[in-house]
């Protein structure tokens, strides 16, 4: 009875990680055999992502652009931003603060949507990268601010200001020698959080992408609906290389960034 | 530095007056305690003279001849220990040290002479690399004052310097504050709600109370001569005897005292070592608690007054609880102090 209660769980997360974990082997070793249909016997090969790496550069390298361009629009907005809000909690600092976290509730497709609506007759912008980085920032912003917020909020940032206000700095050295250090565990899991976040955003690039500018989730989905589907796997696979490593420095940063909070 | 404090007065936005207009002068190389109750002004003053507070229009703060009234924190050239150290976590403690110090743009290497003789003068040796999250709470304020004291302030506020810290540490280190201080030789203004605080490190001591200064003077004087009965009472926790003044006698429940003179519409105070326990004294009081105190013992007495006395007895024994006795008071040891002083 003892065995079975504790064998079930067991069963059930294995189950669940069995059902997670399938698909991605699928799609990983699609991606590396020579021919799907034939399996795994037609043999290994590096040839499909090499094909994608050809095909799809521009793409991989355009998001690694946009995301970086991204991190430092939200860095440049979002620090300030929640360093303002941190100084000046009171009912208007929270309405702002949910102000900026509105474009998290709204679908992705309806933000795209507002901004071709807004600034789709502006020819030169309507066809820049710069038109899906607004979109980001709209997007990635709100994860930046709260970020580093929750951080600032966690220390007495008022008498850390006042200490180094009476040893003689002024406003700018106060801000780079003690807040933007002290925010620092916030502002790297924000901007792990940014880059991520930008590099996977598929709803709202894809309605605002031209057939020049393809970021790499909209390659992604090019190449599903007209690749072969060994080409298209070892695509998923070009991204998981990206996104995972992402991914799991963006856990670890939080983490930290949870622990300076306590 | 003399400091010198006209009309200064606070209040904040919605009304609050939480100090009235002040006047107060500090000469060069006094330390002066601010001594009151939490809420009574004595911090919002210190961060007046700090310039983190904006006092009241018509106010004048002069550090030696120069109006500062209008400067801001960080050009007064003031040195300042929070009551949380305010410590920077993101800097080892040279790097604390030395903030100031970089901001009066110094070479690299006279920063470094100067940081390391305040960390010699601080007892900081062997620290000077670590973490702050790495020190202990005496440490932590030690490097607070190091910090302070670093770029050589016109004047060193202290708000709650010690109160961060538990009993034990507290004591030893108000000596070693004082001692600091001292061979520092610098104009210092230092907060407290702790008398012995107060009366230990300082020259002259304001008791403050309910926004203005009750009394300013020596912790000798203050003791000896309040002013008020708020004075009395805070400094040397002086008891209220309440009974009718008729003539040169008090009349107590406990009997009749005899006064110095007529006191007609004064308060009347004791303090707890000059309640004297007398077989012929001429009030009687009931024993409700004996404290053992090594050198001395705690009575708490009921029925001589209408609240508890309490009286600190050295003999080499004590009455027991539940016991009668009888008390007496040296006239020239009461306090006669006017009655209906708030302050």
């Amino acid at each position: 009875m003892k065995s079975l209660s504790k064998a079930i769980p067991l069963i059930v997360t294995l189950l669940a990680c069995a059902f997670l974990l399938i698909p991605i082997i699928q799609s990983v070793l699609a991606g590396l055999t020579v021919n799907y249909f034939r399996g795994l016997s037609s043999g290994l090969t590096l040839k499909w992502v090499a094909r994608v790496l050809e095909l799809y550069s521009g793409s991989i390298l355009l998001s690694i652009w946009i995301a970086l361009a991204c991190l430092v629009v939200t860095l440049i907005l979002g620090v300030p931003a929640a360093y303002a809000l941190a100084r000046n909690p009171g009912r208007a600092s929270r309405v702002l603060e949910e102000f900026i976290s509105l474009p998290l509730a709204i679908p992705g497709l309806a933000l795209a949507l507002a901004l071709l609506q807004l600034y789709g007759t502006l020819q030169g912008f309507r066809t820049s990268w710069t038109f899906i980085l607004v979109g980001h920032v709209l997007y990635t912003l709100p994860f930046m601010v709260r970020s580093v917020l929750s951080v600032l909020a966690a220390i007495d940032l008022k008498v850390l200001e006042e200490g180094a206000a009476s040893l003689g700095a002024g406003p700018a050295r106060r801000f780079f020698d003690i807040v933007v250090p002290n925010a620092l565990p916030g502002i790297l899991a924000g901007a792990l959080t940014v880059v991520t976040l930008s590099i996977g955003e598929f709803n709202l690039t894809w309605m605002l992408h031209t057939p020049y500018l393809k970021t790499l989730p909209v390659g992604l989905a090019d190449s599903y609906a007209s690749m072969r589907l060994e080409v298209a796997s070892a695509y998923t696979l070009v991204f998981f290389v990206m996104i995972v490593p992402l991914l799991m420095a963006m856990q670890w940063a939080s983490a930290r960034a949870q622990r300076i909070m306590q | 530095m003399t400091l010198t404090l006209t009309n200064i007065a606070k209040t904040f936005p919605g009304g609050v007056q939480a100090l009235l207009p002040t006047d107060l002068e500090i000469a060069k190389g006094e330390i002066v305690s601010l001594l009151g109750p939490s809420g009574c002004g004595k911090s919002t003053l210190l961060r007046m003279i700090a310039g983190l507070e904006t006092p009241d229009a018509g106010a004048k703060i002069v550090f030696d001849g120069e109006d500062v009234t209008r400067q801001s924190v960080e050009t007064r050239k003031i040195g300042m220990v929070f009551q949380s150290y305010a410590l920077f976590p993101n800097m080892s403690v040279r790097g604390n040290i030395g903030y100031g110090l970089k901001m009066q743009k110094l070479p690299k290497t006279e920063i470094e002479a100067r940081v390391n003789e305040v960390i010699a003068l601080c007892r900081l040796d062997g620290y000077a690399d670590r973490a702050i999250t790495a020190l202990s709470g005496g440490q932590r304020q030690r490097v607070a004052l190091a910090r302070a004291m670093a770029p050589r302030p016109r004047v060193l506020l202290l708000d709650e310097p010690l109160s961060a810290l538990d009993a034990a540490l507290r004591s030893q280190l108000r000596d070693e504050l004082a001692l600091l201080l001292r061979q520092f030789g610098i104009t210092a203004i230092f907060v407290t709600h702790d008398q012995n605080e107060a009366m230990a490190i300082a020259d002259r001591v304001a008791v403050m109370s309910l926004g203005e200064v009750a009394q300013i003077g020596t912790p000798e004087a203050l003791y000896r001569n309040p002013a008020t009965g708020f004075v009395a009472r805070f400094v040397g926790d002086a008891m209220p005897l309440e009974g009718r003044i008729e003539g040169d006698r008090l009349h107590l429940p406990g009997g009749i005292l005899p006064l110095p003179g007529p006191a007609r519409g004064s308060e009347v105070l004791v303090r707890a070592e000059d309640i004297r326990l007398d077989p012929q004294g001429p009030i009687t009081a009931r024993v409700e608690t004996v404290t053992f105190l090594g050198t001395h013992y705690r009575i708490a007495l009921s029925g001589a007054s209408d609240t508890l006395l309490i009286a600190l007895h050295s003999g080499l024994s004590a009455p027991q609880q539940g016991e009668n006795v009888r008390l007496s008071i040296a006239p020239e040891a009461l306090l006669i102090l006017p009655k209906g002083v708030a302050a």
